[in-house]
């Protein structure tokens, strides 16, 4: 586990590294981590459409091109199986490329890439060839986009072996998780909650890295009557309904996954074993999703805790809707009260 | 036939109007001014018409979108002579794939204003009926229609339709300079060539890719990507709608009689924004808009109307009072869509059969909405179903 202190610049002449704890927007908090993995290693690079001058769509990578220039910072041809292609072959070249995909809907260009290529070349070369890629993919709906910039393909990825598929879902996760995905040798998908970009929050910018966020769930908020399983924006919503369960008089807990492959089973199974209730939340569509994953593993390992069957809340199998009903398909407050009523109605 | 546009290299560009309007009689160009000289007074003046009605189309969508009424809007300005010159010279048989900002071709293909506005509005992710006008509907995905578009013109070759330059049919494509880099257009281009499909790729440089210049998708003049190709690729000065008409006739000409594809590289200027979500202040200099604005195409065509005395103040009246019109009826129109569908059309059209599993979501979602949740999704499915799996 190193530290943010004990790291050593590796870029002569920058700014003095940001400190101490500060409030910021999750893309910002994205950038700084980004900013501090560069500094850290100058092997890290970013690729991708729009990144550099103007900083990314959604800002996320805004003045890492002035600080560490056009070498560590490309802006790519417009071709997403070029972006991630190419990082691949930078990878085996001892690089660590961290790729930007503009919008969710614009990833599958690079699908034959990630899933026939990055995902394999650890386990075809035995191990003699890691891929430390980052695919940063900003994802999920409610803010009002056109077609192709609301939607949640993560279960797509997380069917793929070889892959590492995780989401943050507030700030300082954000800040922590991308440095350790960046310094993870597997490659890691990284979908930023596009909802929440724009959120603040507190982020201690000298938390320690290397505490493992890739690979463990994290409890939000400790309850005893129901389990809320969620990950990236739904944690928010998890976190409202269960204020709304207090009133009630209900306690709900709060698990946010931050990793859907891997899944911490151990702490899914550990929360409903105390709670006997699950309820999973995601914006992705319910049929296929990462919900059914921990439906079947909740029933696998927790049958004889059950209070009721384990339920999702999530999209619809629908192509993700026109923005002007996407609240509608989105997991609503309302939804998920209505699925834990269904769950004590058992 | 050569002009410079900057570049230390020569490039070679169809020009048939310079910038201050005057018609250009360069050695080599006799083919594409004939073509140009078939043109009436009329067409010309209707060429006018569209390109300032598209700019107008684009001033009262921007500002739909800026009050609220759009989610997000991408701007044609700077690219009526691309869009509006190659629409002219499209035939009602003719069938095309336009990607997302090509505002001047849609108008000339006569589709209703307010269809094409319900994409941007988030209410509709197509807007209209591609068969009504053989134009399909947007593609957002960059690049990813080039294909649809030589799938299409393989249909076209495998139809039996007849080799005429006038009956015939072709299929065009619009896609942009970022579109180049993508491997879908490197590969329509490689289909198009080998089964010599009807389709003509019309490019419009229009030097950016969002904030990304051409600089960052090619080392050589974009045309020279269609001829790797064993295309017939001409580069067009963009902003003079004579020589995009002259070039775009020839190209679908050879698609019509059965000669195969054509790449059209139309150097143009996207004067506005990417989208209303964009800052171009962040990437590009006022210098450059500027320098592109003293060859805004409608300006260019307007002072050719002048020249030959086909441009008065009451043809300029008449097409303010459409503008005005065209304005009124996309604003109230844009409205007026709201409450077009119900939230629950989002299960319309999904599969062309039933489908149990959208069925049952469909079931449980109007149950919810009713305020009536059921216990358990599976208790309803069997009815909504009506035994369809
Ligand atoms: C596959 C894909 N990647 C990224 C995007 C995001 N995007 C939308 S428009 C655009 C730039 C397109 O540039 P160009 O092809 O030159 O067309 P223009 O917008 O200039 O008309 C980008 C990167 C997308 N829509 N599709
Ligand atoms: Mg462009």
């Amino acid at each position: 586990m190193t530290t943010m202190a004990e790291r050593t610049h590796t870029t002569s002449g920058a700014p003095e590294p940001a400190s101490g704890t500060r409030t910021l927007s999750f893309s910002k908090a994205i950038n700084e981590g980004l900013r501090a993995a560069m500094r850290h290693d100058d092997k890290v690079m970013l690729m991708g459409e729009d990144i550099g001058p103007l900083g990314g769509v959604f800002r996320v990578t805004d003045g890492l091109q002035a600080e560490f220039g056009e070498q560590r910072v490309v802006d790519t041809p417009l071709a997403e199986s070029g972006i991630v292609g190419t990082a691949i072959g930078l990878a085996m070249r001892g690089y660590r490329p961290v790729c930007e995909i503009q919008f969710d809907g614009f990833v599958f260009p690079a699908f034959n890439q990630i899933t026939t290529q990055l995902s394999k070349i650890h386990n075809r070369t035995r191990g003699a060839v890691q891929m430390p890629v980052v695919i940063r993919i900003p994802y999920g709906g409610g803010i009002g986009g056109v077609e192709h910039h609301g939607e949640s393909p993560e279960a797509l990825f997380a069917h793929t072996a070889g892959l590492r598929v995780v989401s943050p879902s507030t700030p300082q996760e954000a800040y922590t998780m991308i440095q350790e995905a960046i310094a993870s040798p597997d490659p890691v998908l990284f979908f930023e909650p596009k909802s929440r970009y724009w959120g603040k929050g507190a982020v201690d910018l000298e938390a320690p890295v290397g505490t493992d966020t890739l690979n463990t769930a994290h409890v939000v908020r400790q309850g005893t009557d129901v389990t809320l399983v969620a990950y990236g924006p739904s944690v928010a919503t998890a976190i409202k309904t269960a204020d709304a369960l207090a009133e009630e008089g209900r306690s709900a807990e709060v698990l946010d996954l931050r990793a859907i492959s891997p899944i911490d089973t151990a702490a899914v199974v550990a929360s409903v074993r105390k709670t006997g209730r699950c309820v999973v939340i995601h914006e992705a569509p319910v049929f296929f999703g990462a919900g059914a994953e921990i439906a079947a593993r909740v029933t696998e390992e927790c049958f004889y805790a059950l209070e009721a069957p384990v339920l999702r809340v999530g999209g619809f199998h629908t192509p993700y809707p026109v923005a002007k009903h996407e609240h509608e398909y989105l997991p609503s407050v309302d939804r998920v009260l209505d699925a834990v009523d269904r769950a004590f109605a058992h | 036939m050569t002009t410079t546009n900057g570049s230390n290299e020569a490039i070679p560009t169809l020009q048939l109007l310079d910038p201050q309007g005057n018609r250009v009689t360069t050695r080599g160009t006799k083919g594409y001014r004939d073509r140009a000289a078939a043109l009436t007074a009329e067409d010309l003046r209707g060429m006018y018409r569209d390109m300032v009605l598209t700019r107008r189309f684009d001033d009262e969508a921007t500002s739909l979108q800026r009050q609220g009424e759009l989610a997000l809007f991408a701007p044609s300005r700077g690219q009526e002579a691309a869009q509006v010159g190659s629409a002219y010279a499209l035939r009602p048989q003719d069938y095309v794939f336009p990607s997302y900002r090509e505002h001047g071709v849609l108008h000339v293909r006569g589709l209703d204003p307010v269809d094409r506005l319900r994409f941007f509005r988030g209410s509709d992710h197509g807007g209209w009926n591609p068969t009504e006008h053989n134009t399909s509907v947007y593609t957002i995905v960059i690049g990813a229609h080039t294909l649809h578009a030589t799938g299409y013109a393989m249909g076209v070759q495998r139809d039996g339709t007849p080799h005429d330059k006038n009956d015939g049919t072709a299929v065009i494509t619009y896609f942009g300079d970022g579109a180049t880099s993508q491997g879908d257009v490197n590969e329509a281009m490689v289909y198009a060539a080998v089964n010599d499909a009807p389709v003509v790729f019309f490019l419009q440089n229009n030097q950016w890719a969002i904030s990304e210049p051409t600089t960052r998708q090619t080392k050589t003049p974009l045309y020279k990507r269609g001829e790797a190709f064993g295309l017939p690729s001409l580069r067009v000065d963009g902003n003079d709608v004579l020589a995009v008409y002259a070039a775009t006739q020839e190209a679908l000409e050879r698609a019509r009689l059965g000669q195969g594809p054509s790449f059209i590289e139309a150097f143009t200027y996207r004067m506005g924004a990417h989208t209303t979500s964009d800052d171009p202040t962040r990437y590009r200099t006022s210098e450059q808009e500027e320098q592109w604005r003293r060859r805004d195409p409608i300006d260019r065509l307007a002072a050719l109307l002048r020249s030959e005395g086909a441009l008065d103040d009451d043809f300029e009246a008449e097409i303010k009072a459409e503008g005005d019109e065209l304005g009124a009826q996309l604003r109230d129109g844009v409205r007026a869509l709201d409450g077009g569908s119900a939230v629950s059309s989002m299960f319309d059209d999904v599969y062309a059969t039933p489908h149990g599993t959208l069925a049952t979501d469909r079931a449980w979602y109007e149950a919810y909405d009713a305020g009536d949740p059921p216990a358990s999704q599976y208790a309803i499915a069997d009815s909504a179903q009506g035994g369809a799996r």
